[in-house]
């Protein structure tokens, strides 16, 4: 431990400044307490500016029969009644609010005619029911709570003089370690990515929102930030991971060229008509329409082509299939070999639309085909296919307080948080999940840092967490770290991607097992000053125990459900609904058990046709009807 | 279709450093951040850079590639000509970190000092309404992803460090523009704040900085110029000052 480590003293450490951890910033500040900020990359910058479609809120604003009870039927039915009930209730229940709560702080929705927030149509939502600024909701997000956390500076700035007295943002920062003493959380401790300098952070309570885990896949639409940390961090801890099995494959993320392979191509494309055909030009996805669809969805080609004037008299194309769906179908046609040159498939607008009005309604996608690919989409299809996108699986917590269980003082929300989608998320309810459990999160974080005040970190502690971040540089003649997370990375592509098998994912147990081991001695080049190597080095410690319990989760779960394919168990099985996977770590390996699923109380069972029900639940389920 | 690159990127940190030469592969297709990824990946493998999203969204590559202010990874390799070489250098503005990362906080701290947005105080949650054509003059500020390219190349900072304290850069002069424009913001004085607290005096509409903007904001000609013209109005307008008009001056 060096002799002038910088000590800080809070009250509330947010790890992450993404939506959810800026939300619980907000919420922990508001309830008058010291609020620290951290994130590996500027402020400003997280991977919610990506998200385009909007933020799911029952509203009403453009058909008045949407409330919460059909906003929550919906999530579960996306979820394949794997979600936590409660989570999916109180976020149906508080997103309107968080919402307008964004518009009292200066977000600027689009309107509607009356001039109420605008709101629009998205896969597997009964309503237009997605508040959005163009095709840019994130940034808006983002932007709206960074400048809230401005406000909140000023304010403090004008009571006490300095505007980062209780509420600072530390940016570029790594958390290499969540500190405990007496069981309970006493702090974090972590490193500038800038010179490598270390900082105690010491706070009783500490809220994990630090996203996703894409970066532990081969291809991906998330950036390097997303390295599954906060999941590492809460299982070293002593937290638990639920459903780690569970990852969404968005079915078109751009494959060429190489270097933005997996960028998202939004599913707007699709919904403004866009046609998804094979190498033969087939337009394929009329093969694959699963059978509790068939009566929702169009036959032929040319009643999926009325359908775009006429949504009435005529059934959608199979094109606007759920996201799981059609990753699986065009992953299907490519490994049957009528995929491109480049291993997708084709989806084209350009003999839909005229160039004008695609420039109109998907300026974006314009021009990201147009600047990173050379491709222009008013001209010639797209190449895309599956691109890991969204983890459901997350931190184990209580619903209502975004708490870690078994971690007093550690909480965790927005994606690194489980329960809330179950097995599979509907688009639209990522930025309304980051707020609503944002806000929870800081508030319980709040709650329990004034009830239990200050847990000092001892020296002990502190010197374990510092030898650490030295280790990489100790370590001589060890692998390098780009190798090896290129490795682990054809690992979980090809062994627990997006369609699996008992086989594969036992080689891939195996292999990561190897590679975690081989990473104990990654050695690193240069100094401490922003260095690429040194920080990868810790992101590949927490991308190999996600990459581990996500496969010793996928080996178990046999059957197929939302974001978890088994090709040796190709159904949905009702008495697998009652399972959840939950991964713990013993300081060498993740170990997984099975835990009940809570059951669905009464009031809740009660809001769903009882036909429907049928589908995923057992018969002794429907026969006790609700848990109470 | 592999071919080989000449690249010059500036390596070193606030005290000392230079341009060196680097042959690497490119692909068709690729951007500059992809070379400079293959750089560090397999020759340097402690070249410090920014980046997040490779998709333009997110504003953390910016950098100046041949003397221009550009995006890493917006930026073609194929754009230039094949034998040229492509030099590589950090912003010019802001303090050098580590190669071609810069202390860009100056933009942090301006951000910090323009008065926040003021919600009005009846309004209860979902009962503000606005048209589509009244919040669209704001949302294309909105639209800025802080990459702080047009405050890079702003003559008024660029070279001028003592100018800085005065002069917030045509980022913030388009933050104050949308807080001025947006139908519910309390705060009724910001145009000429902007003009007497934040330097929009100190700007000469050079249009520099629209010309580097990546999301394509007519910072000049939407947000500066209009700020300065009611200025000018409001400064020199007796009649409204003696009615008290200026306190109703955003409603204009
Ligand atoms: S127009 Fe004004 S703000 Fe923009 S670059 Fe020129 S002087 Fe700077
Ligand atoms: S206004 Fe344009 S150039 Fe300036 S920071 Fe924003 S996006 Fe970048
Ligand atoms: S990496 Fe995000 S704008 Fe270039």
């Amino acid at each position: 431990m060096s002799q002038n480590l910088t000590k800080l003293k809070y009250d509330v450490v947010i790890v992450g400044a993404g939506g959810a951890g800026l939300r619980a910033a907000v919420e922990a500040r508001e309830a008058g307490l010291r609020v620290a900020i951290i994130c590996k990359s500027l402020f400003g910058k997280a991977h919610t500016v990506m998200a385009e479609g909007g933020a799911a809120a029952s509203m009403g604003n453009a058909n008045s029969n949407d409330n919460w009870m059909v906003h929550f039927r919906d999530t579960m039915r996306g979820g394949k009644f794997l979600n936590h009930y409660r989570m999916a209730e109180l976020h149906a229940k508080e997103s309107p609010d968080r919402i307008w709560e964004l518009e009292m702080w200066g977000a600027l929705f689009d309107r509607t005619k009356e001039g109420k927030i605008s709101q629009r149509n998205f896969g597997g939502h009964e309503y237009p029911r997605l508040a959005h600024v163009g095709d840019r909701t994130g940034l808006e997000l983002i932007r709206t709570m960074q400048q809230k956390i401005v406000a909140l500076q000023q304010k403090d700035g004008r009571e006490t003089g300095d505007m980062e007295a209780n509420l600072k943002v530390y940016a570029e920062f790594t958390v290499t370690d969540i500190l405990k003493e007496n069981g309970k959380v006493a702090g974090v401790y972590g490193y500038w990515r800038e010179n490598g300098d270390e900082i105690l952070f010491e706070a009783p309570a500490v809220v994990i929102a630090t996203g996703g885990v894409g970066k532990a896949f081969k291809i991906t639409s998330n950036s390097w930030e997303g390295t599954g940390d906060g999941h590492a961090l809460a299982l070293k801890a002593g937290a638990n991971l639920k459903d780690m099995e569970f990852l969404q494959f968005h079915p078109t993320g751009m494959v060429w060229p190489p270097s933005v392979r997996g960028i998202l191509v939004t599913e707007s494309v699709r919904g403004e008509g866009g046609v998804l055909t094979n190498n033969l030009g087939e337009r394929f996805m009329f093969k694959y329409i699963p059978d509790v669809f068939k009566d929702k969805y169009a036959t032929t080609e040319e009643e999926a082509d009325r359908w775009y004037t006429d949504q009435d008299n005529n059934r959608r194309p199979p094109e606007l299939l759920p996201r799981d769906e059609v990753a699986r179908a065009i992953n299907s046609e490519v490994k049957a070999g009528r995929g491109t040159e480049h291993g997708g498939v084709f989806l084209d607008v350009s003999k839909r639309l005229s160039a004008e009005v695609i420039k109109k309604r998907l300026p974006s996608m314009w021009h990201q085909f147009y600047e990173l690919a050379g491709v222009d989409i008013t001209k010639e299809p797209m190449e895309v296919g599956p691109t890991c996108h969204y983890v459901m699986g997350g931190v184990d917590v209580e619903p209502d307080t975004a708490a870690a269980i078994g971690v007093p003082g550690l909480f965790a929300a927005g994606e690194v948080a489980g329960g809330m989608h179950g097995s599979n998320r509907l688009g639209g309810n990522s930025l309304s999940d980051l707020l609503v459990f944002g806000r929870r999160a800081g508030a319980a974080a709040a709650d329990y840092a004034k009830a239990n005040g200050a847990n000092p970190v001892s020296d002990a502690t502190i010197a374990k967490a510092a030898d650490r971040i030295e280790a990489p540089f100790k370590n001589e003649g060890g692998e390098n770290a780009y190798s090896l997370h290129a490795e682990l990375q054809e690992v979980t592509h090809n062994l627990v991607g997006i369609i699996r098998t008992g086989d594969e994912i036992k080689e891939a147990i195996a292999k990561i097992a190897d590679i975690r081991a081989r990473s104990q001695k990654v050695s690193v080049a240069g100094n401490r000053q922003f260095n690429p190597g040194f920080h990868l080095a810790f992101d590949l410690d927490n991308m190999l125990l996600v990459a581990e319990s996500t496969a010793k989760s996928a080996i178990l779960r046999e059957e197929s459900r939302g974001g978890h394919t088994r090709d040796d168990f190709p159904g949905m099985s009702n008495t697998w609904r009652q399972v959840n996977h939950i991964s713990s770590f013993n300081g060498s390996e993740v170990t997984v058990t099975p835990r009940a699923l809570p059951a669905i109380p009464k009031e809740l069972f009660d809001l769903f046709d009882i036909h429907e029900l049928e589908k995923y639940m057992t018969p002794e389920e429907i026969a006790k009807g609700g848990s109470n | 279709m592999t071919r080989k690159l000449n690249l010059r990127i500036w390596r070193g940190d606030s005290t000392d450093g230079g341009l060196k030469d680097v042959v690497v592969d490119v692909n068709e297709g690729e951007v500059v951040l992809d070379v400079i990824h293959r750089v560090q990946a397999t020759q340097m493998g402690d070249l410090a850079v920014r980046w997040n999203c490779k998709a333009g969204k997110c504003g953390s590559c910016s950098m100046e590639i041949n003397g221009k202010p550009r995006l890493a990874c917006m930026t073609q390799v194929a754009s230039f000509d094949e034998d040229e070489t492509i030099t590589i250098t950090p912003l010019r503005a802001f303090p050098i970190i580590k190669d071609l990362v810069t202390d860009v906080s100056f933009n942090y701290k301006k951000a910090m000092e323009i008065p926040a947005y003021e919600h009005p105080t009846d309004l209860a949650p979902g009962a503000a309404r606005m048209e589509q054509v009244d919040v669209e003059r704001s949302q294309e500020f909105r639209k800025c992803i802080e990459c702080f390219l047009c405050q890079n190349t702003c003559h008024v900072i660029r070279d001028h460090e003592e100018n800085k304290k005065s002069f917030a850069g045509p980022r913030f002069f388009i933050r104050i523009a949308e807080l001025d424009m947006h139908p519910l913001d309390r705060i009724k004085n910001r145009k000429r704040t902007a003009q007497e607290e934040h330097g929009l005096g100190m700007c000469n509409i050079t249009k520099c900085c629209t010309e580097v903007c990546p999301e394509h904001i007519k910072i000049t000609d939407n947000a500066i110029i209009p700020m300065k013209e009611r200025v000018v109005d409001i400064k020199y307008d007796p009649a409204r000052m003696f009615s008290g008009l200026l306190r109703r001056e955003k409603r204009d």
